[in-house]
Parts: structure tokens; C-alpha cells; sequence
């Protein structure tokens, strides 16, 4: 029987567009019109809310206290004005001790409420940091792989670091402090115009141009801002790939274009923060000399009238005395905005990865299978592929789908190589079955069972895959492996040499994957850390712990991707030796690019065009197709190279 | 954009890349320890490694000398910056002064009908407020101008360093770490020198001012205000010490997070397809946890510090205005020096806050710039040459050039012997492979070769120079690598085609393609040749990555051509591609091929067998397989796989 099914591609199971293409990572956010943004960026920042509730309590008592304590700062010059203008005055030393007094009181009070209020927040808002980004790591692993190939992981760990830690930030100052700021500034100046409303509004004056300098600033300054932050980005980039490229830069002694256009970069960079620096010198400047002016008219005006009795000389002591102290609240204004308007971003920046939506576990119900349905063990109908085809979701409508209209069959137990050319989509068509990717159009079935009505949870209980690129976890070798054991859970991993079952699964798959000898000799066996943080092991021996995690758990089905391109070739034969007697037990598809792998399978598929072109055994593929005779021996078909005549 | 990580908290940022520093060892450069061999499947090295860790020896005291030397050029910029800011610093300070002096000589002398002081005030304070500006805006951009010129400097130095640093360096250090140097470390220190040293100099100058002004107006108040500053001393020790070691425990907790973040990000594969995204959610909430407390613990170590310095400068303020009152009520203090001293103590101790915030960043950019010294004082491993010479021109009429090993020998800094003293020659024209298993010397042999080390004792000829002797461009006129690993840089597939021979026409760059079979897929990219190999649409496998590699290398068209397990990731067809190519293209070039496959031993000339770092079997590929040697039972063993 051949193993192409007959039936006609079916529309497949609703699938769920993953959201439009949206901004991509980096895509640089235009500068809105600053009326939209400042809407749009309390919007964003409202979204935090769900995050922040649960320490609303102690938020808003900080802000409270913030208040008190920066309006206890107010009352200091009135003390100052009251010793003036009382005691000293009236040479009253003894007032002066209860001036003196009243003073320290204050003064302690509002050092201990200001500590107050950042004891409050501290553990609360590292929580919600903590939280937020607890949420992002939940969501992420949840997220399709289409989303991850699309996402580089430096773009979502710069939101789960950076822009958290921007957010906390902004909760913990520039939340409260608009808030306590602009308190104190009504406050402040109410004091200044109760007591003599001429003086009060000389030193008014400056507040709305500051105000205004600090917003057009604050505009033209992150539209520099940004461009800085863009062409570090890009120099970065370019140090990324001068390191990553090394060998290839060294190998073709490149050093100088490369350095040209770093040199290059560097200098415009350059340009650019001396710009940005313009802007904040020009900034300093007018924040600096226009509270100093009005203060120096203040005191002109007020020496007046202190010399016409008409002001008390306490006053005017209070008064500059609450104009220092108001200076930096009014300053700061145009900066908390700034920080919230950052803020903002960040939110966007991390919502942006929140609100991608993870598609429904369950795709599709059950619908009646091929195969007639009875007691769900018993049916073995393998592995069935029928009309499936594949678009990644990010290419345009009209480009041609990856794989358009697969439909293969792998009986119970048999193991089925996969043969294409490079680019032929091998590796998207094994990626569908653990559904890493869903499939377009068309459907798979394990046993008769729809892998769409499956959780995801139990189809990949069934499936264990060994990927071409084997990655190891920063783990002990052990872990690593027993990772692909069906009831592996942390616990029984971490603790140490596991007993009876695991055990043998253990020693059974790296006898099977011919990792016995080389892990045994490592400095703890087989405890040695891997991965990131541990002992860097080659490629060969990377594969072959890969492909023993994909076989210690004994699946159903079992899913190799060329697991066998980076060994040399007396281990290949030795593991290929070993991996028939598991392949005997299980329906398995093998992705192949030699004979010698091929010869692992009982049948060969052949992919070309998005399609299954031939099913059959290697003789008879080898016979009958031609394109198959190009890939396994390089025979040439079709196309002559005709590069020898050119030159 | 590039994925730029922007923890704000300098000196996290090493999980940034790879953290593994023993990726493939080589030999070493400075440090004082090596892994036991070049072979990867040898068993781990013993000894603990220097590149383990960030940090690498450099001498002491080390930093300082960096910093100095990256100012040095700039000492005039220096001098004015910091004459700018004393200045600014003088003017801003005046105000009070001219506050006390309008109370007590203003006012009764406009009492008296004598207008003179007050205008003399108001000219005064005009003068301070205006200046105080304009120098400001002075100061921050000589300032800015200063810092960026370093940072420039910084930047270009780490990359120039890591560009001559040899391969070997490379290998081991990794990476991630030398990346987060350029980046992460080189941003601490921008942090710092922004934000958070023209700040200190600001404080540190203005608290010297104010308390050279309080002594000059009362001995009494001034004196009591610098007594003030022991405690207050005493608080930023004791900050320092603490957030110290709070702070790196949350470091090491932030790197933590951070790699278990990345690992998981980049092996989402393995992490859905064997369902450990609850096990990794449990070890994830563990590290997040830890993290959580470290950072609670240094917001509230920072509170700490505000609260007690803020008591300490309150106390100290109401008793200095309280003896300042008392003596004004006894009529020992003018009433006017009160004002000022009231204005001005509350000026010196606003700062104490911010002073905590540059502690910290301090720390960091600190832990940064000995990190990048570190880096820069490692010695390159392959120096280019003093008086460079030229090869000779062709000999013979052939492209090749004739390879020669003299009296090599190649071994670790620490004594691993990876190649024991040999002698090789290569005629011009020759293709060699090289076959053993890993770990045998065949890649240490390609990389002396193509000058990536140099011999611990010999030469390597080519046509008679020593490869020591060449500059680099010339010698990569002469010998061109190509690697497992196939990088491509951003840009075009034919930008990276053209890596080869920068000048090389489009026909050219097509033609190489054609020539090695990679025509196709690349005329099938959505936009052929002129595709952006990072953009969406430009996915490209291992094996066409490996394709473009090999038509850079034929467009190089080089006199030597070394292929270091270049075929790996190719199919059969590829393999055949690259032959094909070598038999024609390439034909006449010298050529070392190294492979685990032996499939691309049938087009060499000659064969050698290495086992531990010596040639065991050396002769044409039909006599080895004649005979039953090592490489005869090899070649059986692949006949019978390809069955």
C-alpha cells in the first residue's frame, strides 16, 4: 500500500492568526503628536494596574506620607521667620530654645517619614517587578515557536530586565512624586501669597516658562534620546558581529572595513550625544538662571520693603527660605514627566510581549478518523500526515506555502526516513508533529487521534523529537537527559542519582546514544554541569546527549532530525548500531541527509516542492528517482553547471 | 536593532552571551592555567581557568592607569571643563551671601536714603544668575564633550583590542563576555560619567565653597557645619561597605535570572517539546525569588542610608540655626548671616541624597572598567610584524604556493603538547586531507597554517616566508580559512559573498555562487542576491549558510585554501557542489582539507592520518587504502555506510 492517503486536503482546524505583524522587535516607535502620546502613555501606564493592585494599600499610604513629609519641609521657613521675627526680635533667648526645638522636631519627623515611605514601597514594588516578570517568563514559554523565531531573545530579556526595572522605577518616584511635587507647589506658593502676594508673584513668574522650556526639551530631547539609543544600537551590532564573525574577518583579513565602519558609527554617535548634550546645557542653563533671577528680584523688592517696615525681616528670610526649597519640586516636574513618558514606553515595550495571544491548547474536537475507532490503545494506525500544508505566519500571503499539501503515512512501528534537498522544509514538517508549529491547512494523527484535539500536554508525551541543533540546559548531564523521561519532574531530577527505572532508562538511552564512555570521564559523571554555566562539550557530544533524552523516555513516537550529522564515522555506526533496537520499537520519523542514515528506516519519503514525491525503499527510490539519486549520491540531474564554460 | 540588554544596574550584564568559557581551547595567551588539550572530547580541564571568570589578570592598579590614559590626550578639555565648573559653583553660591548683605547693609542704608547697596545687590545678583547659567551650559557641554571623547576612545579601543586578540583568545573568553565589555560595561561607565561624576564634582566643590563662605562669615557656624561632616562621613562609609556586598549578591542573583531567562528563550524547542515549562517556571520563580529579595534588600539599604543622613543633616541644621538665633538674639551674630547660614546649610546637605545614587553607579562602572582593563591588557597571541615582507611572486605559473613546516612543534603556555615537533611539506598545487578523530591536532594543524597561532617552536613557510613575516593582508592573499561555522554579518547575501574580494563585480559574485551551487537558493530569496540575510523572508539553513561561505571563499580565490570540517552541515549535493568546485575553480590551489566525512578525501592528492597530534599514515589515498593501515579500515567502514 502506498502511504500517500487518497483523501482531498481538508480545511484544517480554525487556526488562529497570531495577531497581525505589529511593531517588530525594534521596530522604532514613531514620535506621536505630544497631545496623543501623553493620552496613550497614561493609558499605557494604566495597564500596570492589575500588577499593582495587590500593594495599592501601601502605595498610596507612601504617597500620603511623601506628602506630609515634603509639606513638613514648608513649615521649616515659617519656624525660621517665627525665631526672626519672635525671640530674636525681641531678644528672647529663651524662645529661641523652643524656635531651636520645634526645628529638630521637624526636621526628624520629616527625615522619618521620608524613610518611612521608602520602607513602605521597597519590598512591595521589587514584588510587583518580581511579579510582572514572573507573568512575562509564564507567558514566553507558552508562546508559539513562530513567535521565538521572530523575537530575539536579547529583545525579551531587555523587557524582562530593563523595562521592568524602568517601571519599578517609575512607581516607586515619579508616580508619587507628581503627586508630591505638585502638593507642595500649591502648597508652597499658597504659603508665599498668603504671606505677601506682591513677592509671591514675582517669584510665580519664572514657573510658567520653566514649565514650558522643560516640555519643549523634554520633546526634542528624546527624539535625540532616541536616535542615540538607535545607533548604539547599531554599533552594537557591529561588535556583535566583528566577535561572532571573527574567524571569518581573520580568514579574509577584513580587519579594515569592518574597523571603517565601526569608526564610522562611533563618530556619528558621537555627533549625536554632543547634540543631545546641547540640548541639556541649554536646558541646565535657563533651569539654573531664571529661579536665580527671580529669587535676586524677589530680594531686591523684598529689601525695599523691609526698609519701609513694610515687610518684617523674618519674612523675607522665610520667604527665600520657601523659594529654595520649592525650586527643586518645580524643576523636577518636566523630568518626572520624562521618566513617566519612558515609563510609558517601557509598559508598551512589555504589554506588547503580554498581549501576544497563545493559541487555544485544543484546536480542534475529535473527528472521525480513518482508521475505525475502538478502544483508544488499540488502535495503531501510526502516523498520519493527510493534505498538510505550512505557511510560516509572518510571509506575505502569496508567496508559496513551505509545505503544500503533505500526506505520508508511517505505520505502527515503522521507521520512515526523510529525504529533500536543502530548504525543502524537513525540518518545519518534524517541527509540526510535537506541534512547535500548528499546521496551516490539513491534519496529523497519531494512533487514528487528531493532534489538534490533543492538549498539547499529551501529544508531546507521546512524541519525543531530537533536534538538529542540540541544545543542552544548564543542568548536570543527568538532567539533561532524563528531561525527556515522561514523569521526570524537577524533584527527581535534582535529587540526585535516581533509583530503580530511571536509572536503567538512564544507562539504556546513553548506551543507545554511545554517551557512556565520554560522560562517564567527565569530572562528576554524570552530574557534571552542561550547558551555559558548565563544561562546553563538542558538537558530536552535544548530539548525542540530544538524542539520548529523545529515547530514555521510550515514546510512541519518535522524531530525529539528522541526529547523527556531527559524529564521526566510526561513533556514527556504533550508534547507529545501537538506535535500529529502539527504532524496532517505536514509529519514528527520521530526517536523513546520508545513505547511511537513511538505511536506519524500513521506507524513505522524498520531499520536493512541499510535497511528498515518492514513498519506497532506498533501492527502489534510488531505481525509480532521480532527484533521490541526486540527493544520496550527488548524481547529477536536470541542470548542468556550466560555471567551467563561463569562465 | 540589535537585542541590546538595558539592565540599568551595571555589572549584570555578563549573562548577556554564552557564559561557557571553555568552548574549544587553544592555546593560551596570558593566562596562568590552560585546559589540558585542544581536544574537546579529551575530558575536561583540570585546572581552574582564569577565563572562567570576567575578570582577567591584569596588573594591579590597572584601571586607574586606563582612566588615565584615556584622559591624558584630553587635559587641556579637562582643565577648562573643571575651571568652568568652579566658576559656575562660585557664582551659584554667591546668592546667599548677597542675601546677608542686603539685610544687614542694604536695609539701613536704604533706611538712611542710600539706594547705592541695594542697587549694588541687584546688579550683583543679576550677575550670579546670569552667569551661573551661562556657565553652566559651558560646563556641561566641555563636560560632555570630555566624557563622549573617552567613551569614543573606549569603545574603538575594546573593539581594535578584541580584533588583534587572536582566535585562540576568542575561543575561550567568549563571545557574550567580549560583547557585554563593548556594551554593557562600556554603558556603566557613560552612566557614570554622565550622570554621576560631574554630579560628585558638583557636590564636592559646592560643599567647599559653602563651608569656606560659612567660615568666612562666622568661625562659630562654619565650624560647627564641618563637624557636621563626620557623621555624615561616618553614614557614607558604612553605606559603601554595606550596599557593596548587598549589591553584588543581587548582581550574581540578576546574572542568574538572566541566563536562565536567555537559556530557556533560545532552547524553546527542547523546552515545549518535552514539557519542561513547569519545571522551568519553578526554577525561574526560585531565581526571580532570590532576586527579589537582593533587590528589596539594596532599596532598602539605599532607604537606610537617606533616612540616617537626612536625620543627621536635620539635627545638625536646627542646632546650628538654634546657637545661630541664640547669638543673634544676644546680639554676638548679625541677623543677616543667619539668613545666609540658614540658606546655605540647607544648599549643603541637599545633595546627600543624590551622593548614595552616584555610590552605587560608582560601584558598578568600577566592577565595569576593571573588567574592560582586564581585557586590554591581554597580550595578542599573533603579532603582526615589524618590517612586513611580500611573497615571492608565482612560481611556475601556478596559483598554488608550496607549504612547508619546519622543525613545528606546538604546545600550551603550561606545557600540554598538542603537536610534537614535525616536519611537513606540501608542494604547490597539492590537495591534502587530513582524517583522525577529533582531538588528533588536525585543527590545530589548519590554524598554524593560516597564522590563527603561531608555532611554539619552527616556522611555517609559504613559498619560503615565514607566515610570521607577512602582513596581515598580504598573508590572506595567500591563505584563506573556511570553518565549520558559517557566520553571516548583516547586510546582503551578495555583501557576504563579497567579504571574499570586496571589489568583486556582481558577475563575479554570481558566478562563485553558481560555481559552488548556491544559485539557486539565493535567486529563490525574495529579493535574489540582494536579500537582507537578518531581515524576515531571509532564512537561511546551516547548509546554505555553509554555501555562501564556500562561494566567499572562492571569490577570495586564494593560493591556499584550508577547509576546516567546512562541509558538515551540507548534503550530499553541497558536498559534491564544493568538489566540483575544488577540481575546477580551484584547480592548481593548494588545498588542506579536514573531514569527518571521508567522502571528500576521494579528491585529495594525499592523505594524512593523525592520531595525538602526529602523522601516522601519510600517502595517496589509493595506496592508504590499499594498505591496512588505519585509514584502510576507515574507508571500509564508510563504503559499507553508504551501502
Amino acid at each position: 500500500m502506498s502511504a500517500t492517503a487518497a483523501s482531498p486536503p481538508r480545511p484544517g482546524p480554525p487556526h488562529p492568526e497570531p495577531g497581525g505583524p505589529g511593531p517588530g522587535p525594534g521596530a522604532p516607535a514613531g514620535p506621536a503628536p505630544a497631545g496623543e502620546r501623553s493620552r496613550s502613555a497614561v493609558r499605557s501606564l494604566l495597564r500596570l494596574w492589575p500588577f499593582v493592585r495587590p500593594v495599592r494599600a501601601r502605595l498610596f499610604t507612601a504617597a500620603f506620607v511623601a506628602i506630609l513629609a515634603s509639606c513638613l519641609g514648608l513649615v521649616i521657613p515659617l519656624i525660621l521667620k517665627w525665631i526672626v521675627d519672635g525671640p530674636i526680635a525681641a531678644r528672647d533667648t529663651g524662645g529661641v530654645w523652643l524656635g531651636g526645638a520645634l526645628l529638630l522636631a521637624v526636621g526628624v519627623l520629616e527625615a522619618a517619614l521620608f524613610g518611612l515611605r521608602r520602607w513602605l514601597v521597597a519590598r512591595p514594588l521589587a514584588g510587583v517587578e518580581a511579579s510582572m516578570r514572573a507573568a512575562l517568563f509564564r507567558h514566553l514559554q507558552r508562546l508559539p515557536v513562530a513567535f521565538h523565531d521572530r523575537w530575539a531573545s536579547g529583545q525579551l530579556l531587555s523587557r524582562a530586565t530593563g523595562d521592568l526595572h524602568l517601571i519599578r522605577i517609575f512607581l516607586a518616584f515619579p508616580l508619587t512624586f507628581l503627586l508630591v511635587n505638585g502638593t507642595t507647589i500649591v502648597v508652597g506658593f499658597a504659603v508665599l501669597l498668603s504671606q505677601e502676594w506682591t513677592l509671591g508673584l514675582v517669584l510665580l513668574a519664572p514657573v510658567a516658562p520653566l514649565v514650558v522650556f522643560c516640555s519643549l526639551f523634554e520633546t526634542k530631547f528624546s527624539l535625540q534620546a532616541r536616535r542615540a539609543q538607535d545607533q548604539i544600537g547599531d554599533l552594537t551590532t557591529v561588535v556583535e558581529e566583528a566577535v561572532l564573525g571573527i574567524r571569518i574577518i581573520k580568514g579574509f583579513g577584513r580587519h579594515r572595513s569592518q574597523a571603517r565602519a565601526f569608526r564610522e558609527l562611533s563618530r556619528r554617535l558621537l555627533g549625536t550625544e554632543l547634540r543631545k548634550a546641547r540640548l541639556l546645557a541649554g536646558i541646565w542653563a535657563v533651569i539654573t538662571a531664571l529661579p536665580e533671577l527671580a529669587i535676586g528680584a524677589a530680594l531686591v523688592w523684598g529689601t525695599v520693603q523691609v526698609a519701609d517696615g513694610e515687610l518684617s525681616a523674618g519674612t523675607l528670610v522665610a520667604f527665600l527660605t520657601t523659594a529654595l526649597a520649592l525650586r527643586w519640586p518645580v524643576e523636577s516636574i518636566g523630568f518626572l514627566i520624562a521618566m513617566s513618558n519612558e515609563s510609558a514606553t517601557a509598559a508598551d515595550r512589555y504589554f506588547e510581549v503580554l498581549d501576544e495571544p497563545v493559541p487555544p491548547d485544543v484546536l480542534a474536537t475529535e473527528r472521525t478518523s480513518p482508521a475505525p475507532r475502538g478502544e483508544a490503545g488499540d488502535v495503531r494506525d501510526g502516523l498520519r500526515l493527510t493534505g498538510v500544508v505550512f505557511r510560516h505566519p509572518d510571509t506575505p500571503p502569496e508567496a508559496p506555502p513551505v509545505l503544500d499539501g503533505v500526506d505520508l503515512h508511517i505505520r505502527s512501528g515503522e521507521t520512515m526516513a526523510l529525504v529533500g534537498a536543502t530548504g525543502s522544509g524537513k525540518t518545519t514538517l518534524t517541527a509540526l508533529i510535537p506541534r512547535l508549529h500548528e499546521v496551516t491547512s490539513g491534519r496529523i494523527t497519531l494512533d487514528g487521534r487528531d493532534i489538534a484535539a490533543m492538549s498539547r500536554e499529551e501529544l508531546r508525551s507521546l512524541v519525543a523529537v531530537a533536534f538538529e541543533e542540540a541544545t543542552l540546559f544548564s543542568a548536570s548531564v543527568r538532567e539533561n537527559v532524563l528531561m525527556g523521561a515522561v514523569e521526570s519532574t524537577v524533584e527527581d531530577s535534582a535529587g540526585g542519582p535516581a533509583g530503580g527505572p530511571a536509572q536503567e532508562d538512564l544507562a539504556r538511552a546513553l548506551r543507545v546514544a554511545q554517551a557512556e564512555e565520554f560522560t562517564a570521564a567527565l569530572p562528576q559523571g554524570l552530574d557534571t554541569q552542561v550547558g551555559e554555566q558548565g563544561l562546553s562539550l563538542s558538537g558530536g557530544q552535544r548530539q548525542r546527549l540530544a538524542l539520548a533524552r529523545a529515547v530514555v523516555g521510550r515514546p510512541r513516537f519518535l522524531v530525529l532530525d539528522d541526529p547523527l550529522s556531527a559524529l564521526d564515522v566510526r561513533t556514527e555506526a556504533l550508534v547507529e548500531a545501537a538506535l535500529r533496537e529502539v527504532l524496532a520499537g517505536t514509529t519514528a520519523l527520521v530526517v536523513a541527509h546520508r545513505p547511511s542514515t537513511v538505511l536506519l528506516a524500513d521506507r524513505v519519503a522524498l520531499l520536493s516542492r512541499g510535497r511528498i514525491a515518492a514513498v519506497g525503499t532506498h533501492a527502489e527510490l534510488l531505481r525509480s528517482s532521480a532527484e533521490y539519486r541526486h540527493l544520496m549520491s550527488g548524481e547529477q540531474y536536470e541542470r548542468h553547471e556550466r560555471y567551467e564554460e563561463e569562465r | 536593532m540589535t537585542a541590546t540588554v538595558t539592565e540599568p544596574s551595571s555589572g549584570d550584564g555578563d549573562a548577556r552571551g554564552p557564559l561557557d568559557a571553555r568552548t574549544a581551547a587553544g592555546p593560551e595567551p596570558a593566562g596562568p592555567s590552560g585546559p589540558s588539550g585542544p581536544a574537546k572530547e579529551s575530558g575536561p580541564p583540570g585546572a581552574p581557568d582564569a577565563f572562567d571568570r570576567d575578570v582577567l589578570p591584569a596588573p594591579k592598579g590597572a584601571s586607574l592607569r586606563l582612566l588615565g590614559s584615556l584622559l591624558r590626550p584630553l587635559r587641556p578639555r579637562v582643565a577648562v571643563a573643571a575651571l568652568l565648573l568652579l566658576l559656575q559653583q562660585a557664582a551659584v553660591q554667591a546668592g546667599p551671601l548677597l542675601v546677608a548683605y542686603a539685610i544687614d547693609r542694604a536695609v539701613p542704608a536704604l533706611r538712611g536714603g542710600d539706594g547705592g547697596p541695594l542697587a549694588a545687590v541687584a546688579a550683583g545678583y543679576a550677575v550670579c544668575a546670569l552667569s551661573s547659567g551661562g556657565l553652566q551650559y559651558a560646563f556641561v557641554r566641555a563636560a560632555a564633550r570630555v566624557n563622549q571623547s573617552v567613551l569614543l576612545e573606549l569603545r574603538g579601543r575594546i573593539y581594535r583590542h578584541a580584533q588583534v586578540l587572536s582566535v585562540d583568545f576568542h575561543d575561550r573568553y567568549t563571545s557574550g563576555r567580549l560583547i557585554s565589555r563593548a556594551t554593557t560595561d562600556v554603558e556603566a561607565l557613560r552612566e557614570l560619567l554622565d550622570e554621576g561624576l560631574q554630579e560628585l564634582l558638583g557636590v564636592i566643590l559646592s560643599v567647599v565653597y559653602i563651608c569656606s563662605v560659612l567660615l568666612w562669615l562666622d568661625l562659630g557656624l562654619g565650624g560647627a557645619a564641618l563637624l557636621s561632616f563626620v557623621p555624615l562621613l561616618l553614614i557614607v562609609r558604612n553605606f559603601r561597605r554595606r550596599s557593596m556586598r548587598v549589591y553584588r549578591r543581587k548582581s550574581t542573583a540578576t546574572a542568574a535570572m538572566i541566563v536562565k531567562f536567555v537559556e530557556t528563550m533560545n532552547g524553546i524547542r527542547p523546552v515545549q517539546a518535552f514539557r519542561r515549562e513547569r519545571a522551568g517556571e519553578a526554577e525561574f520563580g526560585r531565581l526571580n525569588d532570590r532576586h527579589l529579595r537582593f533587590n528589596g534588600d539594596a532599596i532598602l539599604e539605599m532607604a537606610r542610608y537617606v533616612v540616617s543622613s537626612r536625620l543627621v543633616a536635620n539635627t545638625a541644621l536646627a542646632a546650628i540655626v538654634l546657637w545661630g538665633a541664640y547669638r543673634v538674639a544676644s546680639g554676638s551674630l548679625e541677623l543677616g548671616v543667619l539668613a545666609a547660614a540658614a540658606m546655605y546649610l540647607r544648599r549643603l546637605y541637599d545633595p546627600i541624597d543624590r551622593l548614595g545614587m552616584f555610590l552605587n553607579s560608582y560601584q558598578g562602572a568600577a566592577a565595569s572598567l576593571e573588567k574592560i582593563a582586564g581585557l586590554l591588557a591581554q597580550a595578542p597571541g599573533v603579532p603582526e610584524p615589524e618590517h612586513p615582507r611580500r611573497l615571492p611572486p608565482p612560481s611556475g605559473g601556478r596559483p598554488g604556493r608550496a607549504v612547508v613546516f619546519e622543525g613545528v612543534r606546538f604546545a600550551y603556555r603550561t606545557g600540554g603538547e598538542v603537536l610534537p615537533r614535525f616536519d611537513l611539506e606540501i608542494p604547490a598545487g597539492q590537495t591534502v586531507a587530513v582524517v583522525g578523530s577529533t582531538g588528533a591536532g588536525k585543527s590545530t594543524l589548519a590554524k598554524l597554517l593560516a597564522r590563527f597561532y603561531d608555532p611554539t617552536a619552527g616556522r611555517v613557510l609559504l613559498d619560503g616566508a615565514d607566515l610570521r613575516e607577512l602582513a596581515t593582508p598580504e598573508l590572506r592573499r595567500g591563505v584563506v580559512m573556511v570553518t565549520q561555522e558559517a557566520f553571516l554579518f548583516s547586510g546582503t547575501v551578495a555583501d557576504n559573498i563579497a567579504i571574499g574580494r570586496p571589489e568583486a563585480s556582481r558577475e563575479e559574485i554570481e558566478r562563485a555562487a553558481r560555481a559552488i551551487g548556491a544559485h539557486d537558493f539565493i535567486a529563490a530569496l525574495p529579493e535574489g542576491y540582494d536579500t537582507d540575510v537578518r531581515k524576515r523572508g531571509g532564512r537561511i539553513s546551516a547548509g546554505q549558510r555553509q554555501l555562501v561561505a564556500f562561494a566567499r571563499a572562492l571569490l577570495a580565490d586564494p593560493a591556499v585554501l584550508i577547509l576546516d570540517e567546512a562541509t558538515s552541515s551540507l548534503d550530499i549535493p553541497g558536498e559534491r557542489a564544493v568538489q566540483r568546485a575544488m577540481d575546477t575553480v580551484l584547480r592548481g590551489r593548494t588545498a588542506v582539507v579536514i573531514a569527518h566525512r571521508l567522502s571528500t578525501v576521494e579528491i585529495a592528492d594525499r592523505v594524512l592520518v593523525m592520531e595525538a597530534g602526529r602523522v601516522v599514515e601519510d600517502g595517496s589515498p589509493a595506496e592508504l587504502v590499499a594498505g591496512d593501515g588505519r585509514f584502510a579500515g576507515l574507508h571500509r567502514a564508510w563504503r559499507d555506510s553508504l551501502a
